[in-house]
């Protein structure tokens, strides 16, 4: 077997193929790996479902970066201002406290707003909604910057710990083959959870259900759905809105569960590489699922090689290439997969496209 | 890509044909009112900000600091009664007007292409890399081969950070909202890398790139008002020719009105929209390379800038007109110049002038605010252009 491997190995070019699945092979099922992998996902997947829930009923959605960052810093800012006034005692699985969970619900109240304020913008008075994404992204940089210096920055032990994560059963993790990945996702917090329950619940409502139909309808064609006698206006400003919830819980994820703590630009963009997602995924909640978890993975792989670095040629030829550069892997793998080297994915037919009943479309 | 075809390329906006005598006032109420109206009534919300905030600085809700904040950013913007300070004051906003000129035309002549180019950051500081990295290269050439050589390698990096998402968007698709935020972050990478490895220069405390020597634009007023700012008036009227008095520019605006329309007509958009990324990435570029080689000199290891997303909030407020975006970048200047004095004195952070461009740019997005609160009936106060940004967003290849 070991004879056999490093033939494989030993192939030029061809070999050093073999050596990255073999390296990946060893590599994603440790605990740590694999639990990096899905936790990272997490705000890429709440940014993903906002954007699927937004174009799928005709609304392009670029702020869902600022409303990310904009609930992280509100749900921090909330939960710190709170567990001074009154320090919350522990409770329940994950460590839970009353400032967190108020927290979560401050950062979804602002993902909320901004969405009413996004289509209200796009929706009612027909303005441009990139230009509308826009200004929520420069609003969320510009007001979290400024309030940063003023409540932060004065008090720099504001803060209120962050949520925990569940521990897994020895039992699980030493199921053969399948036994990680439940070990990576049972090794998770409350909102990491909410985000593959939301997932499946989304994928499920989206492609099966009544509101599903009726959302995929305005989106592709809402003279039609106007004509049947659905609402668009209505439906398109409920799902924007239900969008502002998971980008709230998005940012909530940032700064009250990865970490308890903000920085500026916090969000580093990650909102974008969720548009990204929504694109890789098809429109799909299961697909942009997947897509954040390439993402995800990318990154993380960038942090195993530095940690343990893969033996042989392929080890030294990665020890070659600077960090740097793999730091922007996610990117590049955006701008690729957008640029449709691997598949064409077809956007909802109305996308973009504001909707008055009179005028022509 | 639509489907509902305009058959006239209606690439004439308002403001492309100057305004006949006796119809100046017209224009004014159809073109100018509702920025001039939107960048009121946004200092008006900003103080506001600055009365809540005023709690946070000095403990108690201090209806003055509005006005010592706004007065203060006045005074570092030049426009004050101490002489000494008029002069240092205006040298600093036209030494940051000069770049948000050059910003500015290039998201408009993007814009006017059916174009949004997010991407000024990662073309402004890669120009600034290629110009930084051949000045030091050429320092002891005499100073204007040295000066051209870095001006031109600056401006040809950005233009290449320019071509990209613009051959991406007319071949692929992939749409440049995306792309060019990407490749902003990727440039952040590239500089890191090239300025810690490669492009490391020996003999300093921190990362950063050699001595540019001779390369040096010279400065020409006060303290930092370098030679530069004169590649920025010589940018208006170009970019105003280009646009409004030759075919290309025709083409480009026939492009950005309908690219079908325009395809029909024997045009063709791909080739279009890939000169206009590459024009305005090369705009950025000519921008970062006087930044470094009239200002900064160096570029280190986590070099940053401003003036990308500044650009944005000129361009719109220009309503993508050169003469226009002078004066909104003369305005976003002062902004930025006397920001830090404001934020010194009164204890309101810089970043307050970020807020007021977001309340700008809502302000004239959703211009019936404005128009409302003014009780105005100013004619349409959008721009015709971003309908094609939004429709391209998930539309596919132009071909």
């Amino acid at each position: 077997m070991a004879d056999l491997v490093n033939a494989l190995y030993g192939i030029p070019i061809v070999g050093l193929l073999f050596q990255l699945i073999g390296y990946l092979v060893t590599i994603v099922p440790q605990p740590v790996i694999a639990h990096q992998i899905v936790f990272l996902a997490v705000p890429l997947i709440f940014g993903a479902l906002c954007g699927v829930m937004c174009e799928r009923s005709g609304v392009v959605n670029i702020g869902i970066d600022g409303m990310m960052l904009a609930s992280a810093f509100v749900g921090f800012v909330a939960a710190g201002l709170l567990n001074e006034a009154m320090p919350g005692e522990p409770f329940g699985p994950f460590g839970m406290t009353v400032p967190l969970l108020v927290g979560v619900l401050a950062g979804v109240v602002t993902g909320v707003l901004l969405s009413v304020l996004h289509a209200w913008l796009s929706i009612t008075i027909r303005a441009d909604q990139i230009i509308s994404g826009t200004i929520i992204n420069i609003a969320a940089g510009g007001f979290t910057g400024y309030l940063y210096r003023l409540i932060v920055i004065p008090d720099p032990r504001m803060g209120a710990g962050n949520f925990g994560t569940l521990s897994t059963p020895d039992g699980i993790t030493s199921i053969p083959v399948v036994g990680w990945i439940i070990g990576a996702f049972l090794n998770q917090g409350p909102i990491a959870f909410s985000a593959l329950f939301a997932v499946i619940v989304l994928q499920v409502l989206l492609f099966r259900s009544r509101w599903g139909l009726r959302t995929r309808a305005v989106g592709e064609h809402p003279k039609a759905a106007d004509t049947v006698g659905i609402d668009v206006i209505r439906l398109r400003y409920r799902n924007v809105i239900i969008g502002g919830v998971f980008a709230g819980l998005a940012g909530a994820f940032l700064t009250l569960e990865a970490q308890g703590s903000f920085q500026l630009n916090l969000t580093h963009g990650s909102g974008f590489i969720a548009l990204a997602a929504v694109i890789i995924g098809r429109w799909t909640p299961i697909g942009a699922f997947g897509a954040a978890i390439l993402f995800s993975f990318a990154t993380t792989l960038q942090v195993a090689i530095g940690l343990q670095p893969p033996p042989g040629s392929l080890g030294t030829i990665l020890a070659a290439v600077p960090s740097q550069l793999f730091g922007a892997l996610p990117y590049i793998v955006t701008i690729v997969v957008l640029a449709g080297f691997i598949g064409r994915s077809i956007a909802p037919a109305a996308d973009g496209q504001p909707y008055a009943k009179e005028a022509r479309t | 890509m639509s489907l509902s075809a305009d058959p006239v390329p209606a690439g004439t906006p308002a403001m492309s044909a100057p305004p006949t005598r006796g119809r100046w006032r017209g224009w004014f109420r159809g073109t100018a009112l509702v920025p001039l109206l939107a960048v009121l009534l946004a200092f008006a919300v900003g103080s506001i900000l600055i009365l809540i905030s005023s709690v946070a600085t000095t403990g108690h809700l201090d209806p003055s600091l509005p006005f010592r904040a706004y007065g203060a950013m006045l005074e570092g913007a030049g426009i004050t009664t101490d002489p000494d300070a008029i002069f240092s004051g205006l040298i600093n906003t036209l030494t940051v007007a000069a770049p948000l000129v050059l910003g500015g035309l290039s998201v408009g002549i993007a814009f006017k292409a059916g174009l949004f180019n997010i991407g000024g950051f990662g073309q402004f500081i890669m120009g600034a890399l290629g110009a930084a990295v051949t000045g030091a290269a050429v320092s002891a050439w005499p100073a204007p081969a040295a000066i051209a050589a870095a001006l031109a390698v600056g401006s040809l990096t950005g233009a290449a950070w320019g071509f990209i998402p613009g051959a991406l968007k007319a071949l692929t698709g992939a749409h440049e909202v995306v792309t060019t935020i990407m490749l902003n972050t990727i440039a952040t990478s590239v500089i890191g890398w090239l300025v810690t490895g490669p492009f490391l220069a020996p003999g300093f405390s921190f990362s950063r790139t050699g001595d540019i020597g001779n390369a040096a634009i010279p400065i020409i007023l006060g303290r930092n008002l370098d030679a530069g700012v004169l590649l920025s008036v010589i940018a208006v009227p170009a970019i105003w020719f280009l646009l409004f008095r030759s075919t290309l520019g025709f083409q480009i605006r026939a492009v950005g009105a309908n690219p079908s329309a325009a395809r029909y007509a024997g045009m063709r958009p791909t080739l279009i929209i890939i000169f206009t990324m590459s024009l305005a990435g090369f705009l950025f570029g000519v921008a970062g390379s006087v930044e470094v080689l009239g200002n900064t000199h160096f570029v280190n290891a986590s070099y940053g800038t401003t003036y990308g997303f500044d650009a944005i909030t000129v361009a719109l407020l220009g309503r993508t007109h050169p003469v226009g975006i002078v004066l909104a970048a003369l305005l976003f200047g002062a902004m930025r110049a006397g920001s830090g004095l404001m934020q010194i004195t009164t204890g309101i952070p810089v970043e307050m002038v970020d807020v007021l461009q977001a309340i700008v740019l809502l302000f004239i997005a959703a211009n019936v605010i404005v128009r409302n609160v003014f009780r105005i009936r100013a004619s349409a106060g959008g721009l015709a252009e971003l309908e094609t940004v939004t429709k391209s967003y998930s539309s596919g290849a132009v071909r």
